[in-house]
């Protein structure tokens, strides 16, 4: 805000043709990076440096030991890609001699976490996709009580994720209310396959709402006429649904699936305090953010070389997304104006 | 989205009423009725699983913690021990300096990023200059940047600066955290601003900085309320950042939440923890259902989660 009382006095309405135009422009220029100085050093500070910082660093190894002065890690100079063959060919060096790593190392449990992360992700936004649809198909028929419905559905996504893992590690506790009600006896939280489950369950009831209400604002979108004629033309409910609803869902689907898929793949919170990445033997639901944090304790270069992998994987689905599926993200001019014409 | 509208609308004109369609309307009718008995017990399914987690959270909340295990639904045993034992600090949980620390961290951190992100997204929505789709793309791009990898770095950056465990450690990231979704959410609701009024207030003599103070900001408050309780959760919510960076002195609620321990080793005070969540979460719940509108529509328009 502050920015704003510095644009500079505006020339006098009228000057020459085409360099008024051109001053005007750049004047113009100037204006809008005066504006978005403040919002782009914030981020230069706080995320471009540190990822450079973190790039860098994955290049580095550590030096044994812990600068006593400011209690972080010596550096111990270049050592190329060490670092990241070390993840994926699940190598250590130990006594100076590259070798696999021992079972329970970081490095061993590297494909473990990539399968969980993935594993998560698909499942909990297939889950969420096609619970969404339904909640969202509800929420936007006409009836009593609909804004109870509406109110209720806002209610997962206000808590915050770490009170929601409290409260279902207690629903989930070996006598809590789930075992006990349904008259079973699973370990929730240490069982391999229902641990998992577990964080399946929580993560759905948490974040299907939020999906619900992108897809019914994709909903409303589509006029009632539209649904009249299919019905005129005899279209059953199925087939209005697949061939009609769905295609014209698309776009909002396509970026409310995007979304929650990027969202899913970084999944820290959750798993971190439902299981604390544990489960099976101990690693059942470590996710690749969970194993960051772990190794950031260990050893920052290697942490550093993990996180740089984790967001290639994340940025290569975010392209294949907006390749394959064309995404619209950015709500782009030429949509506005093709609306702006038509109204 | 836009191509179906056109030729839709005429195969809808009604049909001429005669006796066929009288008895037609009235099966409809019953057709009707029964569909809306199917929707009703639809969204009752839906409403009761989305509360009764939050439901079973209240209730244990209020039952004394002996009969912590007993499946009862219903609110009995009922105690306000939870909650003063919520705020006891003998076993080292800090909820009262957690919740005062989240109040002013979060604060704070909304409105930096209002002020910040009004700007941006003002002109991003406004004016065209070269490089404008390359910042959208940057500032976009760092939301969906997974944020362990900027832990380590940010906690050497911050132990360097001599700020371990002073607010600022959490304060700026957080910023940083809710400067993508304001940018992006103001940025939606300022493309459907009325921009002619401003034109107008420049034709009778205001400076733009004027024209957007008097005229435009006045317009856009409604959005820029929705985006301070969109960015206000958010950080509320967050937890990561103060897992690593955090500390006892600057605990955030969710980090005073996950890490609540009870006097007996190894065993989870659930009454307690569940009372503490309440009370983590009712300010929240009270700002949703109060803005339920706005909130949908500034999530829906953002399309960022918060």
């Amino acid at each position: 805000m502050t920015a704003l009382a510095a644009p500079p006095k505006s020339p006098p309405p009228k000057l020459a043709g085409r360099e008024s135009a051109e001053a005007n422009r750049r004047r113009v220029t100037r204006v809008a990076y005066a504006l978005l100085a403040p919002t782009i050093i914030v981020m230069l500070i706080i995320v471009a440096y540190p990822i450079v910082q973190s790039v860098i660093q994955s290049f580095n190894s550590d030096a044994s030991g812990i600068d006593p002065k400011t209690g972080l890690f010596r550096a111990g100079g270049f050592v190329g890609l060490q670092n990241y063959t070390n993840w994926l060919f699940q190598q250590c060096q130990i006594g100076g001699v590259t070798q696999a790593c021992p079972p329970g190392s970081p490095q061993a449990g590297f494909y473990n976490s990539v399968f969980v992360t993935f594993f998560f992700a698909i499942v909990t936004v297939a889950l969420e996709t096609v619970f969404g649809i339904w909640m969202a198909f509800i929420m936007n028929r006409n009836f009593r009580g609909r804004g109870i419905l509406r109110a209720a559905v806002l209610v997962p996504w206000a808590i915050p994720t770490a009170v929601t893992a409290k409260l279902w590690y207690f629903i989930f506790d070996p006598s809590g209310v789930l075992n006990t009600v349904l008259n079973i006896n699973v370990l929730w939280l240490s069982d391999l396959w229902a641990s998992r489950f577990a964080i399946i369950i929580a993560d759905t009831w948490k974040t299907t709402p939020f999906m619900a209400l992108l897809i019914l604002a994709g909903l409303q979108l589509i006029p009632e006429e539209t649904y009249e004629a299919a019905r005129m033309d005899g279209s059953s409910a199925v087939q209005t649904f697949f061939r009609i609803t769905l295609p014209l869902l698309k776009p909002a689907l396509v970026v409310a699936i995007l979304f929650r898929t990027l969202d899913a793949l970084r999944m820290y919170d959750l798993p971190a305090i439902l299981t604390g990445g544990g489960g099976g033997g101990g690693q059942g639901t470590q996710t690749l953010s969970i194993l960051v944090v772990k190794q950031i304790q260990q050893s920052n270069d290697s942490a550093s070389a993990l996180s740089t992998i984790t967001f290639l994987l994340i940025f290569a689905v975010a392209f294949l997304f907006i390749r394959l599926l064309g995404a619209n993200l950015t709500g782009n001019e030429r949509k506005a104006r093709r609306v702006a014409k038509e109204a | 989205m836009t191509t179906v509208a056109g030729p839709a609308v005429e195969t809808a004109e009604r049909p001429v009423t005669n006796e066929y369609s009288i008895g037609r309307a009235r099966a409809r009718r019953r057709k009707q009725g029964a569909a809306a008995l199917r929707t009703g017990i639809q969204a009752a399914i839906i409403v009761v699983w989305c509360l009764l987690p939050f439901y079973w959270m209240v209730v244990i909340g209020f039952r004394d913690s002996s009969y912590t295990f007993d499946p009862n639904p219903l609110p009995i045993h009922l105690t306000f021990a939870n909650y003063i034992s919520a705020f006891d600090t003998a076993n080292g949980n800090y909820l009262g300096l957690a919740l005062l620390n989240s109040f002013g961290i979060c604060t704070v951190v909304t409105i930096v990023a209002l002020v910040v992100g009004i700007s941006a997204s003002y002109c991003l929505a406004r004016l065209n200059f070269p490089g404008k789709g390359l910042i959208m793309g940057f500032i976009l791009g760092a939301s969906m940047f997974p944020g362990v990898a900027l832990l380590t770095p940010l906690f050497a950056m911050f132990s360097q600066l001599g700020w371990s465990g002073q607010y600022q450690v959490l304060i700026i990231p957080y910023i940083a955290g809710a400067l993508p979704l304001t940018v992006y959410t103001l940025n939606s609701f300022f493309r459907e601003m009325p921009w002619d009024l401003e034109e107008a207030a420049r034709i009778d003599g205001c400076t733009p900085a004027q024209a957007f103070r008097i005229v435009i900001l006045p317009l856009a408050a409604p959005a820029v309320f929705t985006t301070a309780i969109l960015a206000f959760i958010a950080s509320w919510n967050e937890y990561l950042l103060v897992s690593v960076l955090g500390n006892t002195q600057i605990q955030t609620v969710t980090y005073a939440i996950a890490q609540f321990t009870g006097s007996i080793p190894h065993v989870q005070p659930y009454t307690t923890i569940m009372a503490a969540g309440t009370i983590v979460t009712i300010p929240l719940i009270i700002l949703v259902l109060v803005f339920q509108r706005r909130i949908v529509a500034g999530l829906t328009a953002g399309g960022v989660k918060g």
